[in-house]
């Protein structure tokens, strides 16, 4: 069952004035796990701005199921989409419940009010990320990985076929990072579709089948094994870099990293 | 009580009962989006459009409406095209309209004392037309709150997952944009252009230090609002004080109470003398 959920052609496209994605061409099936790795500011995020059709290419052909991704419309529900860390306001005045039911708003429409279905289907989802005792407790007041799980929950609300997630443990201790991985592995389990940008390599070496190594141009795409080799890495973070796998930690050594600051 | 036999105080505390909780309503989004500098940058657009209501001899509220809504999409616009930092719109704006006014008040050939209760609030000056105006133009603001609660409440929490899903963020960041314009100039008879950033920002931000919980905020924060509006008119005329500075006084106080009552701060004390 190949069906290409994401289709990237020799994309570019600019962030704030500067060229951020160069010619990048990508093709994510159905059911798969992509991680895109990368150093800071080589495009991951827009990427998936792209993708999420909040920003158009000046270059290339984009489509997600079959369309631009800009005109996807009422079937927008379609991508869930996880953002980063520091978005939101935690001193906003709304509970763990209500954070969830927001991820619904979109497939409401204008005036139309949550009903009886989008409040079971928040349940459900709260219920998902085991957060259901949680649910009215202010979003301020929960620990990191928590409120990474709720937003998770709100990705998920609207039973999303394509979850995206931007750096969605950063700054979330490894123990709780440990157990949002371990979430993602089992919705990919049941046939979910995700994407995870993450600038650890270590981490995502684990759980994801796909890599795709980013530095404003694709480097290399394939399997965690074949695309986290030394090369790879060295092409992108400009320098040499050797990733070992021991243990359960994989470990990158970097090499002349002063030659790398820019 | 004979005050309240007064045509004038009647429209007074009418007006004072509307804007207080408009105020209050729209204060909740200001604040959570922190928009109070914009808030004030409005208001004293609003003096621009007063003085060419003046000059033009038609109702200054009427035209202050059409000023101000020009001037909050004005900086709207400018932010969104990010060439200009949204502050910096506001900063230019805000002196130039105000530069405006008084180069039209200095044109006029006769003084006009009337400009005085404009500026700093006057319960004497809410004419039946004025409140006629308050009343119809609030009961809109506050439908269109109630219409577009969801989308607004989204906007405001998290604006990039809000346009991600498909709401359109641009167009209801100008809807809120306008409501505060529209807000902002119905305010201003009671308390003036100097003090109505203080009726929508105070009972907002002192809603804002007792609960988490959004709705909490939005009734809290009425309640203060209508207590001040109401409270400030009656003590004005016993007192024999300002309308505007009474109410924004009277609100302040009422910020700084709900502040040392505040769970959040009565918890962080604990935790600074426990650690």
């Amino acid at each position: 069952m190949n069906e290409a959920i994401i289709e990237l052609a020799k994309v570019s496209a600019a962030y704030n004035g500067e060229l951020a994605l160069q010619e990048v061409s990508l093709t994510v099936q159905r059911g798969e796990f992509l991680a895109i790795v990368g150093p800071n500011g080589s495009g991951k995020t827009t990427l998936l701005k792209v993708v999420l059709g909040l920003l158009r290419p000046l270059a290339g052909r984009v489509r997600v199921f079959g369309r631009p991704p800009w005109q996807l419309g009422t079937e927008r529900w379609r991508i869930g989409y996880v953002p980063q860390v520091h978005q939101a306001d935690l001193r906003f005045p709304v509970n763990a419940y209500q954070t969830v039911l927001m991820g619904r708003y979109g497939q409401l429409g204008l005036f139309h009010r949550p009903g009886p279905r989008d409040r079971a289907a928040a349940e459900q989802a709260l219920e998902r990320v085991a957060l259901s005792e949680l649910a009215q407790h202010p979003i301020g007041k929960l620990s990191g990985g928590q409120r990474q799980r709720v937003y998770l929950a709100r990705a998920l609300v609207a039973q999303p076929e394509l979850l995206l997630l931007d750096e969605p443990t950063t700054g979330v201790d490894p123990g709780a990072s440990e157990s949002f991985y371990e979430l993602l592995s089992s919705l990919h389990a049941e046939g979910l579709t995700i994407v995870l940008i993450s600038h650890d390599v270590g981490v995502v070496a684990q759980q994801v089948d796909q890599v795709a190594c980013l530095n404003r141009r694709l480097i290399v795409h394939g399997r965690p094994q074949e695309v986290l080799s030394s090369e790879a890495l060295a092409q992108m973070y400009g320098c040499e870099a050797v990733l070992f796998l021991h243990g359960r930690v994989p470990h990158i050594v970097v090499e002349r990293p002063e030659e790398n600051r820019s | 009580m004979e005050i309240f036999q007064y045509a004038f105080m009647q429209r007074a505390l009418l007006a004072g009962v509307l804007i207080g909780a408009i105020c209050a309503v729209i204060g909740v989004y200001m604040v959570l989006r922190g928009l109070a500098f914009l808030g004030a940058g409005i208001a004293h657009a609003s003096f621009g459009g007063v003085a060419l209501g003046f000059l033009l001899k038609i109702n200054p509220l009427l035209s202050a409406i059409v000023f101000c809504l020009a001037t909050a999409w004005g900086i709207g616009y400018t932010a969104r095209k990010g060439q200009i930092k949204e502050d910096v719109a506001i900063g230019i704006l805000f002196a130039s309209t105000l530069a405006l006014g008084i180069l039209i008040i200095g044109l006029m050939p006769s003084y006009n004392v009337d400009l005085f209760g404009y500026l700093f609030g006057s319960i004497l000056a809410v004419t039946p037309f004025d409140l006629l105006l308050t009343a119809g133009l609030g009961v809109g603001v506050l439908l269109t709150v109630a219409l577009f609660y969801k989308e607004l409440l989204y906007i405001s929490f998290d604006p990039e997952m809000a346009q991600a899903s498909g709401l359109p963020v641009s167009r209801l960041y100008f809807l809120l944009l306008g409501l505060i314009a529209i807000t902002v100039v119905i305010s201003l008879k009671v308390v003036g252009i100097l003090l109505v950033t203080a009726l929508l920002v105070t009972p907002a931000a002192a809603a804002y230090q007792l609960t988490q919980d959004i709705r909490t905020m939005m009734f809290l924060a009425v309640l203060l609002g209508v207590g001040a509006a109401v409270g400030g008119v009656l003590l004005s005329y016993v007192l024999n004080t300002a309308s505007g500075a009474t109410i924004v006084l009277l609100s302040t106080l009422s910020f700084f109470l709900a502040a040392s009552l505040s769970p959040q701060r009565r918890r962080a004390r604990r935790r600074d003398m426990s650690g």
